[in-house]
């Protein structure tokens, strides 16, 4: 286990030379520095922080399994060799921010502990079924395409560990989302057959997806003090035009529609894309574990960490009884 | 010094037939493992474990798909069609690699018999006559090292460290050990095979395989169960149900619309 212990020193207000420590970290973000994961910082900085990458953490290894699911049925190698690497990916991601979140002073244990508990969230769009192979390409594709316009703009963030864990991810969601476009392309341009089950996977998800970026600027909490500390450098609303803005004409030339209640049409002048406004108590009660699909993924994570728990047990057992290196012919 | 043969249209008549089916031997048991091996991806005990256990599925799958080109380079279907369109009884895959996953211990047993087989299995096959197999055989080696290293460390580590640890591993030494010697089922086609230096017998593979694997569970604390009766039939084709339903599973898809692209 990696211990994280930090120095906690006055960083709460009320505390002694706390208003003067916010001002010179305030000067610093300001200033375009990053923040590192010895130096001082407010403890809502913090904690905002840990909570922002434990469910981006979380979402990942969710993530992993309804895709995951459809491993054993990828119609050919090709395929089902990329999608072992983009399922491998996104837990290689996993790991790669419960370490980030871990430098700010909280386990991978406690965070994991706390999801398979159901008090820590993930994204929304996890707790949803991938019910046909055009549902793992449209998740790959567009799915992967919200999370990069998400994750570039957290990326310029204020804090280190943070920002070049997600740069890195940022370079292999790249490549899913070409691997998604291609499964798209392939079915929309294949039998009708193909054409529609994509096109029924489509009006599936879109509601996720236009949940994706989180509420709108009208009704979300968080927005103003990630704004101001630069972990967040766009409001929910603006990331989700920019997602729009990029992906409906692609959704369009490959003969796609997008269901009509959702009343989306383009604002000549302005560029901005107007649709019905999604039903944010809906998506609160989703990401609250009572989405089609949270118990299921709950299980499942809690099955493979219970499982897996003798496993875990040995292997420290192991390492405090170190052998030789068995030798390599 | 044996005659060596440079490409496809080289071989012939029986050691022709003699070499594709070697071939469909290597080809399915890393096809089939592979797609065991893969659905542990998400699952594993541990993050850095998973992604480990996703690499060698990757890498199983992807040394099926060189064996399946070789295959077709012979005149057989190409790879897709092998993978997607065959019954249970035209694959030759020992029923070792077609075991359903079971628990974390079941498919470290299984990778590490596996991988002995088939570290030794390539090493002869590098030095073999058909130069095609040989060349992809000695490439294939660089990954197998690591699939080695990978499968003695777990091996190693799980044996003896704990009650519990001990006892799912010994009780999948138990299970498999049977099916591991059906990795070395005779074939009809094995003299020729060793007459035209394609590759060593079966026979011979497997006393460097029980030299190895007798003397790795020693040193982790396991024992090797007496009197097992090897596990045969896979390599003609004659295989356990499991294997009908991992194929419905892998064939689902693609068999909504077999013509089309995917």
């Amino acid at each position: 286990m990696i211990r994280c212990n930090h120095v906690v020193q006055n960083d709460k207000l009320g505390d002694p030379g706390y208003e003067e420590s916010l001002a010179a970290f305030e000067a610093r973000i300001a200033h375009g520095d990053k923040v590192e994961a010895g130096d001082w910082m407010p403890d809502a900085y913090r904690r905002q922080l840990i909570r922002l990458i434990h469910v981006h953490a979380n979402s990942e290894i969710c993530g992993a399994l309804p895709e995951g699911g459809w491993i054993p049925h990828a119609p050919n190698l090709k395929r089902k060799l990329a999608l072992i690497a983009k399922v491998q990916d996104e837990v290689g991601h996993a790991q790669l921010l419960y370490r980030a979140a871990e430098t700010l002073g909280k386990s991978r244990e406690e965070m994991v502990e706390e999801l398979i508990s159901g008090k820590a969230k993930y994204s929304n769009v996890f707790h949803y079924h991938a019910e046909t192979w055009a549902d793992v390409a449209t998740i790959s594709w567009l799915i992967d395409a919200g999370a990069i316009v998400n994750q570039r703009m957290m990326a310029e963030g204020s804090y280190g560990p943070y920002g070049r864990a997600l740069k890195r991810i940022c370079y292999e969601e790249a490549f899913h989302l070409t691997h998604g476009y291609d499964m798209c392309i392939t079915l929309a341009g294949g039998t009708k057959k193909q054409h529609d089950m994509l096109q029924d996977a489509l009006n599936r998800w879109w509601k996720p997806i236009m949940m994706f970026h989180g509420p709108s600027d009208k009704e979300s909490r968080h927005n103003e003090i990630l704004m101001k500390w630069q972990v967040k450098l766009k409001s929910n609303d603006e990331q989700r035009q920019e997602f729009l803005r990029q992906y409906v004409p692609k959704i369009y030339e490959l003969g796609l529609t997008i269901p009509e209640e959702w009343n989306l049409r383009l604002d000549e002048d302005t560029g901005d894309w107007h649709y019905t406004e999604p039903d944010w108590a809906e998506f609160l009660s989703v990401v609250r574990g009572n989405g089609p699909a949270s118990a299921l993924r709950l299980r499942t994570r809690k099955m493979a960490h219970v499982e897996g728990a003798w496993v875990r047990e040995a292997l420290e057992v192991a390492a405090r009884d170190e052998r030789m290196p068995v030798s390599v012919n | 010094m044996k005659k060596t043969f440079a490409s496809p249209d080289s071989v012939s008549g029986e050691s022709r037939d003699a070499l594709i089916d070697l071939i469909y031997r290597l080809a399915d048991d890393d096809l089939i493992l592979g797609h065991r091996n893969s659905v542990w991806t998400g699952l594993a005990p541990i993050l850095e474990a998973d992604i480990a256990m996703s690499s060698l599925a990757q890498d199983e799958i992807g040394q099926a798909v060189a064996y399946y080109r070789l295959l077709h380079d012979l005149g057989e279907p190409d790879p897709d069609t092998l993978a997607f369109t065959r019954s249970a009884q035209d694959y030759r895959c020992a029923s070792l690699t077609l075991l359903d996953r079971g628990d974390w211990a079941f498919s470290t047993v299984r990778q590490y018999f596996y991988d002995v087989y088939k570290t030794h299995r390539l090493a002869s096959l590098s030095d073999g006559t058909y130069a095609p197999l040989a060349q992809l055989a000695r490439k294939v080696r660089g990954e197998q090292k690591y699939h080695m290293m990978h499968s003695r460390m777990w091996v190693s580590r799980l044996g003896d460290a704990t009650d519990e640890s001990r006892e799912r591993m010994q009780r999948s030494v138990d299970t498999l050990y049977g099916h591991a010697l059906g990795l070395f089922e005779p074939t009809p086609f094995e003299q020729i095979i060793a007459d035209h230096g394609f590759c060593t017998t079966e026979s011979g593979l497997f006393e460097t395989w029980r030299d190895e694997v007798h003397s790795m569970l020693d040193h982790a604390g396991l024992t090797i169960p007496g009197d097992v009766t090897p596990k045969h039939g896979g390599r003609r084709g004659q295989h356990l149900p499991e294997l009908q339903l991992l194929l419905d599973e892998m064939q689902q898809v693609y068999r909504l619309e077999p013509t089309a692209q995917w």
